[in-house]
């Protein structure tokens, strides 16, 4: 907005952290993440922590309705959500009881006041309104009539009374856009894509949006308006995407570069349902996704289609995964290629729906019956999910294998900023199917087929698809002669099938990238290990501990099984070792079997990331404490 | 895949070169010489067939037929079918299981591919007994039966197969059984012809844990008397004489009556087309066990949309409307340049 007549002195920030908190109905999803992408649009670095709860609409205005997101937006590189907000915003009593813990002494808070009446007090568990009570002495409040200022604003678009407070969350997006500098146009035209159709609705959010913002600029409530600047980012084009997004465009792209049409069977679990939506609107690149019956027809249906020759995946959270073990243990005995996604989720059971975990790293490892090792990828950020999506395709199809890609709800639902890759650089994945004999028989002298002959190199498996003239064969679960495929329940065959099987799996190591040590490679007093999205907050917490003089390296693995080659050497360099994940220690029960080093868990299993803070008190402890 | 033209094969051409290994006397080897026979028959190429089966006496079928097959994993044969058959619209698929595989462990599978209408064949072998696992009752085994895992007679009532698979919308649904080769050859042959999903119940003697299961009706000399042949266009009549035949009551339930005491005017006429299952649903609970005459052959096949095809037209129509364009897709949020 260029608005002349605006004369707020303007404060330049490097960062802040806004934390959007309201009732389910009240949209504070939709609205942090509109801040949000306008904000990438302005070239801040953020990263975002949606934070809401698994009931759709939970009671109005009760504490277990609260929907919350986080965004941190700075002018530098930033890799976490950031500790702690500067700003609550709170459109009801509960969530502001819910969600003041965050905000340090000292933050703002943005209150809806119309909503701190009686009945909504009550249910929140207020014995006295908040507000008047001085129990908000240690922070800056700004009060502001949202409900009503809303409906006034919102009149001459015609919408019914009730309808019109629906509107305040724009209305609250308008003030923090005036609050912090960003422009509404991206917003109107957001806006006006999603609501087009319905004019009145249309036109209530637009002058909802616009007033909020008048509201900042003429109140003379604020002192200050802000602005944070771009980050500087390398050259080339961006866009703001969730891992969720990501994942599915890496399975459309895997596709692409494997020149085989993908193929997901899927059933719908939080939080992993939002890849079969979207790759359900890219039919155009011959994408088939098929809603199966449960989670165990998802995986069959992949099964069934990678014997066709599809690529094929199936998308899970880990009560799925444990569906589908069976099916996996087969897709490890056909050896034929497909993904498993498992979007990790708070368990057991259906434990936390929508909250994020790490748990499932010993059932990805482990989770199955008999010897039947399988490769696992692991996305690190919210928009390294693409490349991960790429890499797992790769694996699975050069090794013909079932292979585990494992993000997490913080990753899914979170956005980044991400710069667009070039199509042409993206590695070229294609397979050769087997059209042509492949064995004499010894007996006979006559060609055959072999569908259990391997590459010397990868071990893989003969892949030749139905429709193959003359190559007609027969693969099941039961144990099969090494070379030919029959079934043979001979003890000594079934002993060297096992370790086929392990041995292509481990020589995978051999082709992967070697693992790489950030920060003080050569002399740290203390190594951190991490895996999948503990990443943002890892590298954040090893800055800061260097910055204050500790000795640091870190290390995060993409590739949990294999390892990297060079893992061993890394882990043994170093006097200390931590491993932060979000379960009771799952890798560092890996690395100390494996390794034989004494590996430290720090465990965090409340549904919510470490913050940086956090891991530079666990990192200080472990140099300080022995 | 290929556009040659289907060569001529013998039964022969369509046996694996794997040894069979059901029990001698099994009624899966009726089965099996019935299929290899038929094969020929359907104008379709070796490489072009695929059979997928579950676990089971009946799920080694695949491995004995010289066409692609999977030997896949309990009860889900019918999943990982639709999987290959809707990626694959070129193939013909075939599924094989047994009455445990398909309706105790599978049963959810089978529901679900029979009320999508998904393109593929699935036989049915009910030999009222789990063999594999050594002889427990199994979901359509008789009240009462006496197992290894049930010594004083199963408390469990059994599904009626064909009920079940009407119940749930399935477009094509027949019974046949193991001692009339030309029979089942025929069911087959109309399941292969017919687009959409197809079940095929084929009443199969488990020689070893449930010999005789089916004499009652399917002994030569008691077929005349206790199987009732369903034919399109046809009084629905049996006995050695055509002396009995079916009504429907004013309820609508099928009866057995005798020709001569309510004429054949009165006898219900088979419509397998008719697009409303009820009929086809009195007709499959006229018997719910083996001590009553029972109706075999086509008790329904009606044309409805087929699963993969719709599924595939939306492909098509979205390959039309846009092209596959990575960079475009990349580029389809909000972008901004630094």
């Amino acid at each position: 907005m260029t608005d002349t007549s605006d004369r707020t002195e303007v404060e330049q920030l490097e960062r802040v952290v806004i934390r959007f908190a309201g009732d389910s109905g009240d949209g504070m999803q939709l609205t942090g993440d509109r801040f949000t992408t306008v904000s990438a649009l302005l070239g801040n670095d953020l990263a975002t922590l949606p934070d809401f709860p698994a009931e759709i609409r939970a009671p109005q205005g009760t504490l277990a309705g609260v929907s919350a997101f986080q965004v941190h937006i700075a002018d530098h590189e930033i890799n976490t959500p950031g500790d702690q907000p500067d700003v609550l915003v709170a459109m009801n009593p509960a969530a502001l009881k819910n969600e003041l813990h965050h905000l340090p002494k000292g933050g703002v808070i943005m209150v809806n006041e119309d909503a701190f009446e009686e009945r909504n007090l009550d249910k929140a568990g207020y014995d006295a309104n908040p507000l008047e009570d001085g129990s908000l002495g240690n922070y800056t409040v700004y009060r502001i009539a949202m409900t009503a200022n809303t409906k006034e604003a919102v009149k001459e678009s015609g919408v019914k009374a009730r309808d019109a407070e629906r509107s305040k969350n724009f209305y609250a997006l308008g003030i923090l856009s005036w609050m912090y500098s960003r422009p509404l146009e991206p917003t109107l035209e957001w806006v006006k894509e999603k609501f087009g159709k319905n004019q009145m609705v249309f036109d209530a959010n637009v002058m909802a949006l616009r007033a909020g913002h008048a509201f900042g600029e003429t109140a003379e409530l604020f002192e200050h308006k802000y602005h944070i600047s771009a980050a500087p980012q390398s050259g080339g084009v961006y866009t703001s995407i969730n891992g969720n997004t990501a994942l599915s465009w890496g399975l459309v792209a895997a596709g692409q570069l494997a020149k085989l049409p993908l193929f997901l069977g899927s059933y719908p679990i939080t939080p992993a349902t939002d890849i079969l939506h979207e790759l359900a609107k890219h039919k155009n690149f011959g994408v088939r996704t098929f809603q199966a019956e449960d989670e165990i027809a998802g995986v069959g249906s992949a099964l069934g289609a990678a014997f066709g020759g599809s690529l094929s995946c199936t998308t899970t959270s880990g009560p799925g995964v444990a569906l589908k073990g069976e099916t996996i243990g087969l897709a490890i005995s056909l050896e034929l290629p497909m993904i498993i996604i498992d979007i990790q989720r708070g368990g057991p059971s259906t434990g936390l729906p929508t909250k994020t975990e790490q748990s499932d790293l010993m059932m990805a490892m482990y989770g199955r019956h008999g010897e039947s090792p399988m490769p696992i990828v692991a996305a690190y950020s919210s928009a390294q999910c693409f490349d991960a999506a790429i890499e797992a395709a790769r694996i699975a199809l050069k090794y013909r294998t079932p292979v585990l890609l494992m993000s997490d709800g913080y990753l899914a639902n979170g956005s980044e900023p991400w710069l667009l890759p070039n199509v042409e650089d993206l590695p070229d994945i294609s397979v050769d199917f087997t059209t042509g004999f492949n064995h004499v028989n010894e007996a006979t002298g006559e060609e055959e087929y072999w569908p259990y002959q391997r590459d010397p190199e990868t071990l893989a498996r003969s892949w030749a698809i139905p429709g193959t003239p003359g190559l007609m064969h027969r693969i099941g679960g039961i144990e099969k002669e090494d070379g030919s495929g029959n079934i043979s329940y001979d003890p000594e065959n079934h002993g060297r099938m096992t370790e086929l099987r392990a041995a292509k799996i481990a020589g995978i190591a051999k082709d992967i990238p070697l693992a790489e040590v950030n920060g003080d490679a050569d002399d740290a007093d203390l190594l951190v290990v991490g895996w999948g999205s503990t990443w943002g907050p890892i590298i954040t917490a090893v800055g800061r501990a260097r910055a204050a003089g500790l000795k640091v390296a870190s290390v995060h693995l993409t590739h949990l099984n294999p390892f990297p080659p060079n893992l061993g050497d890394i882990v043994k360099k170093y006097p200390r070792v931590i491993v932060p994940e979000m379960n009771a220690g799952q890798l560092s029960r890996l690395i100390r079997a494996e390794f034989l080093v004494d590996a430290r868990t720090v465990s965090k299993v409340e549904g919510v990331p470490f913050t940086a803070a956090e891991l530079v008190e666990a990192i200080q402890g472990a140099i300080n404490n022995d | 895949m290929t556009d040659v033209q289907t060569q001529t094969t013998t039964a022969k051409d369509w046996a694996s070169d794997q040894e069979v290994r059901w029990c001698p006397g099994c009624g899966d080897y009726s089965i099996l010489t019935a299929i290899r026979q038929m094969m020929p028959d359907l104008n379709v190429s070796r490489e072009d067939t695929v059979f997928i089966s579950g676990i089971g006496c009946a799920a080694r079928f695949p491995y004995y037929m010289n066409t692609y097959g999977m030997h896949s994993i309990h009860g889900r044969a019918p999943a990982i079918a639709t999987g290959l058959a809707m990626s694959r619209p070129d193939l013909d698929v075939w599924v094989v299981g047994g009455d445990g595989d398909m309706l105790s462990i599978g049963g959810n599978h089978l529901i679900h591919a029979l009320r999508r209408n998904v393109n593929i064949n699935i036989l049915l072998f009910n030999n009222q007994i789990y063999g594999l696992t050594k002889g427990q009752y199994s979901p359509t085994s008789e009240v009462g039966k006496v197992t290894k895992s049930s010594p004083v007679g199963s408390v469990d009532a059994p599904f009626n197969p064909i009920s079940l698979t009407l119940g749930a919308s399935a477009s094509f649904v027949a019974r046949t059984h193991d001692m009339d080769r030309k029979h089942m050859q025929a069911m087959l042959k109309r399941a292969h012809a017919h687009q959409g999903g197809a079940i095929v119940e084929i009443l199969q003697n488990c020689n070893v844990f449930n010999d005789g299961a089916f004499e009652t009706i399917t002994k030569r000399a008691n077929r005349d008397s206790m199987l009732i042949p369903l034919e399109h266009g046809q009084p629905i009549r049996f006995g050695a004489d055509q002396e009995r035949g079916v009504v429907l009551d004013d309820a609508g339930r099928a009866k057995i009556a005798e020709v001569a005491d309510v004429g054949v005017e009165a006898l219900l006429v088979h419509d397998e087309t008719d697009p409303d299952p009820s009929v086809a649903f009195a007709l499959s609970r006229l018997a719910n066990s083996v001590t009553e005459p029972t109706p075999i052959g086509v008790f329904r096949a009606v044309d409805e949309v087929e699963y993969i095809e719709s599924a595939n037209n939306q492909i098509e129509e979205a390959r039309q409307a846009r092209p596959a364009d990575l960079d475009a897709l990349l580029h389809s949020l909000p972008t901004w340049e630094v």
